[in-house]
């Protein structure tokens, strides 16, 4: 009787820990590199993001005029200054179509994220956030964290066609999720596994015997579905293994506080203090290595963001909007550019807030923050504005500018998952197929 | 087919009677071409995930009217104008299944608070003690044989009870055995995916079709929007749903319980989109009077007349679009400046704007079908043309420079229709506007969330179009062109049928659909009878064989 072993084997360990006492982990127990904990080994983990902002950039604002390290900032990246040396700025790389219908916002969008350009949200490869999370999301309790800061139920992080991973659009689910249930404090000194979640394991672990029978009932395309549902009981099972676990202490952790209800108005006033209330909740989910990835939306790419009293969008904006004689641009479109870009300072800031080995968490972090288009009155894929933020704990090298030159945008995407460790020396497809890693990233 | 059916008899029989018969059938075939049922063609069988409504039936139908749903649903995959069609294409992401956990947590947790365990269980229990394996055996077949809507078997009750054992001997929680009995049903995928299940058909070699318990879980999800009741999963267990008689008498049963309402409410609020409401903002400076009571409202409004013309009064479909009686509260009132006398509640009453009549002048079309700060004709033209027309209209080109439509207005820009002019003299715009303006820019006299006006910026709105050769001055005649196009009906039978089977039709389908268009028209347009000649038809349980060739591969297919 298998079966009876394992939930035998289940129970023992119950017996064993009913409790435990964990000690803190201090700075001093660090290697002297400050990039591994001494006592275990352990390196500090590297956590990879995206974050998404929607419409893309004013060129002549936001592109720096100079490449290399000492590029001069330029007017929409000014408050960004602070952290100019752990941020890359890429501009210039493109989405490239092969004849591929451009639906506005969207073949931008995925184009950047799978490697192929879709007409629609039917995406012909994972996004790769969840291939680098197939690598690195086994670590931690939840495999990637999606969340979306303007009241839009948007998500671009996809497995498979139709199965986007759904954005937490309330700062009180996301703290229900991440803080409340299932939670444990990792700087508790006692544990004591909850008897109740060795059940739901092992209730949800039983499923997996349906596997075969099920799937063989299915045509070809069903099982793909099916399989989806199976994995998914595997992430949920996996999430209780580790509430059962005493977690590793972190020092320098404190719970947040439950966050207040927010409305899902996308006023941009109310997303930009909404999206940095998430930020910082995703923080100390990070520092707690409750996640290692996460996919940030804070506004749609056809994006819903707005000034309250007014009869347009930032998005209707980009295309109704005359262009300012004087300035040369669309001055309310400018406006929802400058503050997106200040919505990512304040991702940045809560980041790099958080301090950890020598550095900060945004030290140990790659996050990847990208548009969907790059002039989003023509809804041109060419030149899609990006930035990395942080070095992954040294796995790249920030501080510098550099122009893509109408490269395939798949060279970055295929140097992230590349140092992320996915096993892949090629990315994308057609045009947009690459085995050139981005080298000026590369250490 | 049952001229196909004794053509099989005859071939057993005797070659003299074969000739004479063939030439009856032959005669029978073009005699009834124009009012028998085209030949079924029949879809691939569908793993379907159940619809948040569908699984709020169900839970309440068996566990009571009080039991909490604590879990957050997945937002609905949308395809070819349905979340019934996206049901059968949406995956199921960690996320997802998460919330579905915390729900079965929920209920089960509930259900012991309550005491309610005594009641779903044949036996004596007193409360903290252990079940006995009997009991947990008779719990697990009574209570999955509703859930799974089929009889549940032996290797899951073993392993269903052997985990209630392992509760049992792990926790010191009163029914921890039951509750996590329950747990492990309410996360199988049995309960959660609607498995179809197909078995081949006797007198066909090209056809399958379901199986009895895959019949009733269509029907019932089809007619009540709930799992399969007690009668019906027993018709299914005697194969009472393969005599045509029987199964006209469950069909008819289901036609008359109160459950079709919620059936009509269920595909009405997927035809027309409802469920963006949730992501549905409204600027609170330009709009003061929409709020969250206003949103919920409306779409009750709208399902409520619904229910009473189509349902309660058996009305004519295509009357919906021109209907001037309604529902109201008294928050709803406000946005339609007509009074409601009573403080809570709804009231029957009728609009006496002129332009204001049929479901698509009402708030739920108007406000979703807009911009958060102003009305939109193009959503609005677009939305009448998908939705009660079905006819697509193409994105817009990715390269369209669109800075010619202001958005402020000017000294000559006032209305949504000078902004609109703009599109037609660019060619690469104009050919889609010229299909989706004329319907919108008739609804220019409802602003942003539907409140009437007769002028925006100054200027008076010129409402006046046509509608695919018919012209109107206003929103009277556009009513009535609308409720007289040749397409309304017929999109409603497509969108009926797809919603009912859960997939697009295929191709061949089209003789079916003609047939059934032309038992629609016969029938007065009534929505009861399309559902009962959906429900009646051959079509509805048939499956195309490819299936069943692939199933027979896949027996020796490792997996």
């Amino acid at each position: 009787m298998k079966k009876l072993n394992r939930r035998g084997f289940l129970r023992g360990t119950l017996n064993g820990l009913t409790l435990g006492v964990a000690l803190p982990v201090l700075d001093c127990f660090l290697t002297d590199s400050g990039k591994a904990f001494a006592d275990t080994g352990a390196r500090i983990p590297t956590r990879f993001g995206t974050w998404i902002w929607g419409c893309g950039h004013i060129p002549e604002l936001w592109i720096p005029s100079s490449q290399g390290h000492n590029y001069e900032m330029p007017p929409h990246l000014a408050s960004l200054q602070p952290y100019r040396h752990k941020l890359a700025v890429l501009s210039g790389f493109d989405v490239k179509l092969d004849g591929v219908p451009n639906k506005p916002h969207v073949t931008g969008c995925l184009g950047l994220r799978t490697g192929v350009p879709v007409p629609n949200t039917t995406v012909k490869a994972p996004t790769l956030d969840v291939l680098i999370a197939d690598v690195i999301g086994a670590q931690t309790r939840f495999r990637s964290i999606e969340l979306s800061t303007s009241g839009a139920k948007k998500s671009y992080s996809y497995r498979g066609p139709d199965s986007p991973n759904p954005s937490e659009i309330s700062p009180m689910d996301l703290y229900q999720r991440l803080f409340v249930d299932g939670f444990q404090n990792p700087n508790n000194r006692s544990f004591k596994p909850d008897p109740e979640f060795m059940v739901q394991k092992s209730v949800l672990s039983g499923v997996q015997e349906e596997r075969r029978r099920l799937l063989k009932l299915v045509g070809t395309g069903d099982r793909a579905r099916l399989d989806e549902y199976f994995t998914s009981i595997r992430e949920i099972e996996q999430k209780l293994a580790f509430q059962l676990e005493p977690p590793a202490p972190v020092e320098g952790f404190s719970l947040p506080g439950a966050p207040e209800a927010w409305s899902n108005d996308p006023t941009m006033e109310n997303v930009m203090a909404k999206h940095k209330v998430m930020a910082e909740l995703l923080a100390r989910a990070l520092q707690s290595q409750q996640t290692h990835v996460f996919n940030v939306l804070l506004s749609d790419t056809a994006s819903n963001l707005r000034r309250p009293g007014t009869t347009s969008t930032y998005h209707t904006l980009t295309h109704e909007e005359p262009e300012d004689l004087v300035l040369g641009y669309q001055r309310e479109v400018a406006w929802f550019a400058e503050q997106s870009m200040f919505a990512w300072r304040d991702f940045v800031a809560a980041l790099d807030s958080i301090p950890e080995g020598n550095g900060t968490l945004l030290d140990n972090c790659i996050v990847l923050a990208h548009s969907d288009c790059s002039v989003a009155k023509s809804h041109a894929v060419d030149g899609i504005p990006m930035m990395i933020a942080g070095t992954g704990g040294g796995r790249i090298k920030t501080g510098f500018h550099l122009a893509g030159n109408a490269d395939p945008i798949t060279r970055v995407g295929l140097t992230l998952q590349q140092v992320m460790g996915v096993q892949t020396s090629t990315w994308g497809t057609m045009s947009m197929q690459t085995n050139r890693a981005v080298t000026d990233l590369l250490v | 087919m049952k001229a196909n059916l004794i053509l099989s008899n005859v071939l057993l029989g005797k070659f003299a009677v074969l000739t004479l018969l063939v030439g009856l059938v032959a005669g029978c075939n073009e005699l009834s071409k124009d009012t028998a049922e085209p030949d079924p063609v029949g879809g691939p069988a569908l793993v379907r995930v159940l619809t948040e409504s569908q699984y709020r039936a169900t839970i309440r139908d068996i566990f009571g009217e009080d039991v909490p749903v604590n879990g957050r649903f997945n937002k609905p995959i949308r395809s070819h104008g349905l979340n019934a069609v996206g049901s059968s294409e949406a995956g199921f992401s960690p996320a997802a299944l998460e919330q579905y956990v915390i729900s079965a947590l929920g209920i089960a947790e509930h259900l012991v608070d309550e005491g309610r365990f005594n009641e779903l269980t044949p036996c004596d229990l007193p409360a903290g003690e252990v079940v006995n394996e009997r009991c947990l055996r008779e719990f697990v077949s009574e209570v999955g044989y509703r859930l799974f809507r089929r009889p549940v078997s032996d290797e899951q009750l073993a392993r269903f009870v052997s985990q209630a054992q392992f509760a049992q001997a792990t926790l010191a929680s009163p029914y921890a055995g039951l509750r996590y009995a329950l747990v492990s049903m309410l996360t199988a995928p049995e309960f959660l995916l609607r498995v179809e299940r197909v078995e081949p058909r006797s007198h066909r070699d090209d056809l399958a079709e379901l199986d009895a318990y895959s019949k009733a879980e269509r029907l019932s999800f089809f007619l009540a929007n709930t799992s399969p009741d007690q009668a019906l999963l027993e018709a299914a267990a005697k194969g009472a749903l393969d005599i045509p008689e029987k199964l006209s008498q469950h069909v008819e049963r289901l036609l008359d319980a109160p459950t079709l309402d919620a059936a009509v409410r269920a595909f009405f609020s997927d035809m027309l989109g409802f469920g963006a409401f949730d992501e549905l903002v409204k600027d609170l400076d330009l709009y003061p009077a929409y709020n969250t009571t206003v949103a919920l409202d409306a779409q009750e409004q709208t399902l409520r007349d619904i229910v009473r013309h189509l349902i309660k009064q058996n009305g004519d479909y295509r009357d919906l679009f021109t209907l001037r009686t309604t529902e109201l509260t008294r928050p709803l009132g406000v946005v339609y400046r007509l009074p409601v006398a009573s403080r809570n509640g709804w009231e029957l009453t009728k609009f006496q704007e002129p332009n204001r009549l049929g479901i698509q002048s009402h708030l739920s079309f108007l406000a979703l079908h807009s911009h958060p700060g102003r009305s939109s004709p193009t959503l609005r033209g677009a939305s009448i043309r998908e939705i009660f027309l079905c006819q697509e209209v193409p994105d817009p080109p990715a390269d369209v420079d669109f800075s010619a439509v202001q958005s402020a207005p000017t000294d000559t820009i006032k209305t949504g229709r000078d902004r609109l002019q703009m599109h037609n003299n660019e060619p690469s715009c104009s050919g889609c506007h010229k299909i989706m303006d004329p319907p919108g820019l008739v609804l220019e006299n409802f602003d942003g969330i539907g409140q009437f006006r007769q002028t925006e910026s100054g200027a008076v709105i010129d409402a006046s179009g046509d509608l695919d050769g018919v012209t109107y001055q206003d929103h009277q005649g556009f009513a009535q062109a609308l409720r007289n196009h040749r397409e309304a009906p017929r999109c409603v039978v497509e969108k009926m049928y797809r919603y009912a089977i859960g997939r697009d039709t295929v191709w061949k389908e089209r003789y079916y659909m003609d047939y059934l268009i032309k038992s629609f028209e016969e029938q007065g347009y009534r929505i009861t009878e399309l559902m009962r000649s959906i429900a009646l038809s051959e079509n509805f349980f048939s499956i195309a064989n490819p299936a069943v060739a692939e199933f027979a591969g896949q027996e020796e297919e490792s997996l």
